[in-house]
């Protein structure tokens, strides 16, 4: 019985590596990396560093006790006509397993310490950089350069739910990423705007909690130019795998163009704020804001998720006056998860966004909110 | 009822009111340990359902909302229904009759302590079939996911928390009363098994940590329900305080899971070694220092909430320290090994099994108190790999050879060897090829709690669904083992069953009378 179960086990374990094996040459860009990276930053490289020694220090205490364990079990098994004997105490030898790993681990603390003041080290920044988690995006901040954006996930439904094959950056992927140069000290402000996220970014060694009400730093100086990718890694609600965090670090120069045309862009939007757009121009715009921004909770077609999330079709909200649903969009309801979107959406967005939730899926309201309405709510408060 | 138990003869009106009514502690026992491993099988078939859908990339049979109700639910399930039920229910067994004792010193509490579980558990998995859903914002719940933002359905979650807690209240004030007061004559302090031991020290710590467990749970309450800002920045709370307030139940709560299964390997690995347990005053003072130590290092689970360097190093020294006291139980049940005569049935294999992952489990631990290298740790399948390691090869494994050691005492019976270490094998394996190719994807960057995953951690999930399958299917084995025991087992009647069996439950008769130790023995 036992040899049969053995056998059936190797003919198991044999197709679970075939398996693996098959599915290794199927993904091209699947890597098999098993360790933490080193990064590009000197506080990746410390994380490393201090890594690697506690896991060799680890692996040969391991390897000792285990290897004097195996020992025994082979040596003095009954089968091999072992007698036991019948000594069980030994203050020697209990305080010197006390003491020794005592002294082991104070050595330990030592460059363990001296990692941790790296960490530490946010001052004398050349940028600073606040950063804003939101389900379920990051909001990028530039301090004193009125540069702000979102970043979104840019995968679409379609692959996530296998419609659609997944692209070759399947989850790694932003509308727009996070944009530094080389060679500079960056300081990330980070923060949460409704739950607690936390922001990493593995080739920095920077990975910090976004918690709502409260600031933290942490740090990245790089030279190599490249694109970084990170994860949201608090639990943060049914998005919470689908905000992923993604860097680019540009040359100077490059980088410098890049900032003066983000400047730019904001500039022709301001001046297009006043524009009349028609009723078919919104729907369209609002269809594309919605699914991206409030679709997550209120689903696609409107009807929310019963319990947790209300419905918008037909809602006392949608079909009512529409500074209300101003109010709604713009300020969030305190103590429920709607947020305040008005800083995470454009004029134009949220003018487009509630047009759309008033006139899609029968909600006929038929009437038209301009961006210049909501710029005139926003400034009358 | 001073006479036997009613039995299935009686009738099923008589039968039922045995076990609703009693306050024997064997019954009580074999209550708790029934209950904990429906429980196991629940929350095993959410672990199930999560690394099915984590088999490929891409979502294919839940929605992301729903997994998180998995994790949360298999997490809360596994820890407050399956190992703490599980190891009071061994401790109802065993503490009396390691002891002396004729019964718990609290029997009526005894029996309200489990039977308000199964309530508290109703409670709790109705939530999944509610509008809104099951709580969704993980085991450790962390404000305002769990207040704010969490489905309405969260107010049961909390009353289901607070009945949990009062059970483990009850259970554990009812231990340290039998222990103190109810030792047979001559059994001292320093002669309680390694077990009791174990228990007490768990005990206390219950009695300390609950009511924290249960004012964190309340604080939910009052900013849910009645316009508190505890943990709401914007009226002037602290979402961090929400963490510190949880994490100073929730570290003392692993120890609280693994000190007893400790106690558990203390007592069979003398009995497969022939040889008394090796340095038992050192195993009792460290026992007492690791459960010291749970109070004082709550906030290494906090090193990325940017709390000031002062506080991020005094957690990570401390943290270290505890490394200390867990290395010389490690190498005190070496030490009892070395020069036995040994055996390998199994519950020595499963203990075996156990000094080697739970120390494995403990090297990751060490690396994980690092602070700077915990920032890439953090939140990370590493972290999982890590606390399945000390939670699954630590408490299930010893939680499975506490069954298999005892089960012919408890019954007269014995179990069928053959299965018994095929269930070992597969159990094992399947364990390690469930959790460590986690230490690669957590290393790697994948975070835990992700219902999704970019395409280049797919191998090893796919490597650590077929080890969770495996590891699953050992559990059915188990259960088979266990009822065709009772069922069909080998009659045993010497009342010490093994050969080196050591203790007071081992000079009672095989299987263990109804009411054992009415007149209290000798202890020399």
């Amino acid at each position: 019985m036992l040899k049969r179960a053995q056998a059936l086990f190797l003919r198991c374990l044999g197709a679970v590596l075939a398996s693996a094996a098959a599915g290794v040459v199927n993904a091209e860009s699947a890597t098999r990396q098993l360790n933490m990276p080193q990064g590009v930053t000197e506080v990746s490289q410390a994380a490393y560093d201090i890594h690697m020694i506690m896991m060799w220090i680890c692996t040969v205490i391991g390897v000792a006790v285990f290897g004097f364990m195996f020992y025994v079990m082979y040596a003095h098994r009954k089968s091999r006509g072992a007698v036991a004997e019948n000594f069980h105490e030994n203050l020697l030898v209990e305080l010197l397993w006390t003491i020794v790993p005592a002294i082991i681990l104070i050595v330990m603390a030592i460059p363990a310490t001296t990692a941790l003041l790296k960490v530490y080290d946010t001052k004398d920044a050349d940028i600073d950089i606040k950063v804003t988690g939101y389900q379920w995006k990051w909001q990028y901040e530039y301090l004193g350069e009125d540069v702000k954006f979102m970043s979104e996930l840019r995968t679409s439904q379609d692959e996530i739910y296998g419609r659609e094959s997944k692209g070759e950056h399947y989850l790694r992927e932003v509308t727009e990423p996070l944009v530094l140069p080389v060679g500079k000290k960056v300081r990330f402000l980070i923060t949460g705007n409704d739950v607690i996220h936390s922001w990493w970014v593995p080739d920095f060694g920077v990975k910090r909690d976004a918690v709502p009400g409260l600031f933290t730093s942490a740090w990245a100086k790089t030279d190599k130019p490249g694109t970084y990718v990170g994860e949201c890694t608090e639990l943060c609600g049914s998005g919470h795998a689908f905000m992923p965090v993604v860097v680019e670090v540009k040359e100077q120069a490059e980088y410098d163009q890049w900032l003066a045309g983000k400047k730019e862009a904001a500039a022709v939007y301001a001046s297009t704020i006043g524009k009349q757009w028609t009723f078919d121009e919104l729907m369209v715009q609002g269809e594309a804001v919605y699914n991206r921004s409030c679709a997550g909770c209120h689903a696609v077609n409107g009807e929310g998720i019963p319990g947790v999330f209300p419905a918008l079709k037909n809602s006392v909200i949608a079909l009512g006056p529409v500074v209300e649903h101003l109010r709604v969009v713009v300020d969030g309801i305190a103590g429920s998860a709607m947020q305040s979107f008005a800083d995470q959406l454009s004029e134009v967005d949220i003018a487009a966004v509630i047009h759309y939730e008033r006139n899609a899926w029968g909600n006929n309201v038929g009437d038209i909110t301009q961006p210049i309405d909501v710029l005139n709510y926003k400034q009358a408060k | 009822m001073a006479h036997g138990p009613a039995t299935l003869a009686d009738g099923w009106v008589k039968y039922a009111s045995r076990w609703l009514f009693t306050t024997n502690h064997k019954d009580i026992g074999t209550l708790y340990l029934w209950f904990s491993f429906a429980m196991f099988i629940l929350g095993g078939s959410f672990a199930m359902i999560i690394r099915a859908e984590l088999f490929q990339p891409g979502m294919q049979l839940i929605k992301p909302e729903f997994f998180n109700q998995m994790t949360t639910m298999h997490g809360l399930v596994m820890v407050f229904g399956a190992i703490m039920p599980a190891f009071v229910g061994l401790a109802n067994w065993l503490i009396p009759m390691m002891i002396g004792a004729p019964d718990m010193a609290l029997p009526r509490m005894n029996n309200l302590s489990f039977w308000i579980l199964p309530f508290a558990f109703a409670i709790l998995v109705a939530t999944l079939f509610m509008e809104g859903g099951g709580p969704n914002f993980g085991w450790t719940f962390y404000a305002p996911l769990s207040t704010t933002y969490a489905p309405d359905t969260v107010n049961y979650f909390i009353f289901g928390v607070h009945i949990m807690g009062a059970s483990s209240i009850m259970g554990s004030i009812n231990i340290i009363a039998t222990i103190m007061n109810m030792r047979a004559p001559g059994m001292t302090y320093m002669k309680m098994p390694m077990f009791v031991w174990t228990w007490l020290i768990t005990a206390f710590l219950l009695v300390a940590v609950m009511p924290v467990l249960a004012g964190a749970v309340t604080m939910m309450l009052m900013d849910i329900n009645f316009g508190t800002s505890f943990f709401d920045a914007a009226g002037g709370g602290d979402p961090v305080l929400f963490q510190h307030i949880f994490w100073f139940f929730g570290h003392p709560e692993v120890y609280i899971i693994i000190l007893p299964a400790f106690g558990v390997v203390s007592q069979i690995i003398p009995t497969f070694s022939r040889k008394p347990l090796f340095g038992y005053s050192s195993m009792v003072y460290a026992t007492a220092s690791i459960a010291f130590m749970s109070f004082i290092v709550w906030a290494h689970h906090m090193f990325t909430v940017g709390m000031p360097i002062a506080g991020e190093l005094y957690f990570m020294y401390a943290t270290m320290l505890i490394a200390v006291p867990t290395g010389v139980k490690v190498f005190n049940w070496i030490t009892t090994m070395y020069k036995g005569s040994l055996t390998f049935e199994t519950p020595m294999l499963f203990s075996i099994a156990f000094v080697i992952l739970f120390t494995f489990g403990g090297f990751t631990g060490l690396m994980l108190s690092i602070a700077a290298a915990d920032i890439q740790y953090h939140d990370t399948y590493f972290v999982v790999a890590h606390f399945h390691y000390v939670m699954v090869a630590g408490a299930v494994f010893s939680g499975t050879a506490a069954v298999y050691y005892w089960l012919p005492k408890w019954c007269g019976k014995m179990y069928n060897e053959t299965m018994g270490k095929v269930q070992f094998w597969i159990a094992f394996i399947g364990f390690n090829i469930t959790f460590m190719p986690q230490h690669f994807l957590g290393l790697a960057g994948m975070p835990r709690r992700y219902a999704d995953y970019g395409l280049q951690f797919a191998d090893w999930n796919m490597v650590s669904s077929i080890g969770a399958f495996m590891y699953g299917a050992a559990q059915i084995l188990f259960l088979f083992n266990v009822v065709r025991t009772i069922t069909h087992g080998k009659p045993v009647d010497k009342p010490e069953v093994w050969e080196g069996a050591e203790g007071l439950e081992w000079t009672v008769p095989t299987p263990a009378p109804y009411h054992t130790f009415e007149k209290p023995p000798q202890v020399k």
